[in-house]
């Protein structure tokens, strides 16, 4: 199952983050999980939020360029060598990772992390094959 | 020491004279030897036979640049290309490189003017020149080449670059002339100094600098801090490359040599000659070249002119350094960088019209630094750093095949560059020439 992550292109600039989180906190769109990859001169904010159709067409309307991404969200035993137990399915079963990041809030007892990976479709198969839980978009919403 | 005495201290009747005399003879050639011309000038409704004096050239079309682009590689030609024995280009405005081709007569020519050139710097001949302008496609390197053989100088070819051993063959050959850009002589200061040379101390006299604009306070500093006569020359290949017009030691305007390349200062807006002393763009006509002649090439540099005699005994008149350009044409390290290059460039990748800014920089006595502003557009925008990291490389790749002179490119978010008709906003030039 995947959610949605919206990515944003930020340049390196004073003030940047800020507009786009006052943006969309006053348009009532949470943000449920966030991460910035940045470079020298530019950076990509990556954000997942409870009304993703929303939110984007607000800041395509404010001229931010900014798409969707496809990501799954896996839910990881929140206890020393969780997250390792799974990235070794991943590994062993040549999954790769492009990045991920954790979500703020729990779903239940378990960590909430958001993988980007090369291929989507084939991590999802493997993740289910191991009984890994993924998130709902739905779920995401009901945070 | 003046090379030609003949014809740079003539009389202006014997200047005129003899002016007069290749303009009657250049006109029927081109019109029975390059179709372009030939259309050109009956388009105009001249009668090649109809022409007898200089005075008449006010009767004669204009060239372009954009002639130069538009009928390249041949269409210009009035000489067959088996007479033809060297070729150069420059840039162009896009798409296709300024040409020029030099016939046997036209080399010959190339070396007498940059003779001349020398000669005007205070070159005499035995002296040991360093020619530090690019050997190659850029006309700089050979055509100082040229004019070094021609009057017998010491020639030490380094062309540009490798900026640690220049210093090394300027001590040990004891160079007296130096031949480069202004701004790359100013980075070899501060290298020497890192090297524990000191500029002010060694056998060099005369630094012949151009290829890109300079100012009057960058005189003074080169002039300092070598210890040397700095003197500005002025050239384009289209004309013939360097060898248009020198200084000489009085540093007072650059003599133009008026015998073989008539000037003309026009008003671009009315094509009409301005007053003598007022601002206007060079247009040129190659009263003796073979191979490419032109007739009345609009330089897009703009300079005043001024007739009167010169102190070092010269009657050829004399144009100010350049003062402006009439297009955005900036020039960064030698080489013409035109922004409809960059446009090309970008909506070759993007497909469609791109918003961009080249910023020029120049930290103290250190090269120039093009940087180029792409707004990111929603369409090549991934989520992954290395894909647009990607794109940035592509664009910084195909930039560079194009100018020939390295660029940083940086991604911006839309609507960040201002919108503006004029180009001024295409070029943020930050260097202080």
């Amino acid at each position: 199952m995947k959610i949605t992550q919206i990515s944003i292109f930020l340049e390196n600039r004073k003030g940047r983050l800020s507009d786009v989180c006052s943006l969309l906190g006053a348009n009532d769109v949470n943000i449920r999980a966030l991460t910035v990859a940045e470079t020298e001169s530019f950076g990509v904010l990556r954000i997942v939020v409870d009304k993703s159709d929303a939110a984007i067409k607000l800041l395509h309307d404010n001229h931010f360029v900014a798409n969707f991404t496809d990501v799954v969200a896996i839910e990881v035993p929140d206890k020393p060598g969780g997250l390792a137990s799974i990235l070794k399915i991943l590994s062993d079963n040549d999954v790769n990772i492009e990045y991920m990041y954790g979500f703020v809030e729990k779903f239940s007892d378990k960590a909430l992390l958001v993988m980007r990976f090369e291929d989507t479709d084939f991590a999802q198969q493997i993740l289910a094959k191991h009984n890994i839980r993924v998130v709902a978009e739905k779920d995401i919403k009901g945070l | 020491m003046i090379w030609r005495e003949d014809v740079e201290c003539a009389s202006p009747a014997d200047l005129k004279a003899l002016q007069s005399g290749y303009l009657k003879k250049l006109i029927p050639y081109i019109y029975h030897n390059c179709p372009v011309y030939k259309q050109k000038l009956d388009a105009a409704g001249v009668k090649p036979d109809r022409i007898k004096s200089i005075d008449d050239i006010k009767r004669l079309p204009f060239t372009t640049k954009e002639d130069m682009r538009d009928y390249y590689p041949y269409g210009l030609f009035s000489a067959p290309q088996e007479q033809i024995k060297e070729i150069h280009v420059s840039s162009g405005t896009t798409g296709n490189p300024t040409l020029v081709g030099y016939t046997k007569d036209d080399l010959k020519l190339w070396g007498d003017v940059m003779a001349r050139v020398l000669g005007c710097a205070g070159a005499v001949p035995g002296d040991t020149i360093q020619i530090a302008y690019g050997y190659g496609l850029f006309t700089g390197g050979l055509g100082f080449h040229y004019g070094a053989l021609e009057m017998g100088l010491r020639i030490i070819p380094t062309s540009s670059g490798q900026t640690a051993r220049q210093l090394k063959l300027m001590q040990d050959f004891k160079t007296k002339i130096i031949a480069c850009t202004p701004s790359y002589v100013l980075y070899m200061a501060e290298e020497a100094k890192e090297l524990g040379v000191d500029p002010a101390k060694g056998n060099w006299k005369i630094g012949i600098f151009g290829a890109e604009p300079w100012s009057e306070a960058m005189r003074r500093e080169i002039e300092s801090i070598w210890n040397m006569l700095a003197t500005d020359v002025y050239g384009l290949s289209e004309i013939i490359g360097p060898g248009v017009a020198q200084e000489c030691h009085h540093k007072d305007g650059l003599h133009i040599f008026s015998d073989v390349f008539y000037p003309e200062v026009i008003n671009p807006k009315t094509g009409e000659e301005v007053p003598e002393g007022e601002d206007g763009e060079l247009t040129i006509t190659t009263l003796t070249k073979q191979g490419i002649p032109l007739i009345r090439y609009g330089t897009r540099d703009v300079v005043s002119i001024r007739y009167e005699k010169c102190r070092c005994g010269r009657t050829s008149p004399r144009i100010s350094k350049i003062k402006g350009r009439t297009d955005d044409m900036i020039v960064v390290r030698g080489i013409n960088v035109f922004p409809s290059q960059i446009e090309h460039v970008l909506i070759g990748i993007k497909g469609t019209q791109p918003h961009y800014q080249i910023i020029v920089d120049r930290q103290a006595h250190k090269l120039d630094e093009v940087e180029v502003l792409v707004e990111v557009e929603q369409r090549f925008f991934s989520d992954e750093i290395k894909r647009l990291n990607e794109i940035r490389d592509k664009i910084r790749k195909e930039i560079e095949n194009v100018l020939s002179i390295g660029v940083k490119v940086t991604l911006v978010e839309p609507k960040t560059i201002e919108r503006s008709v004029g180009k001024s906003k295409r070029i943020i030039d930050k260097r202080a020439l």
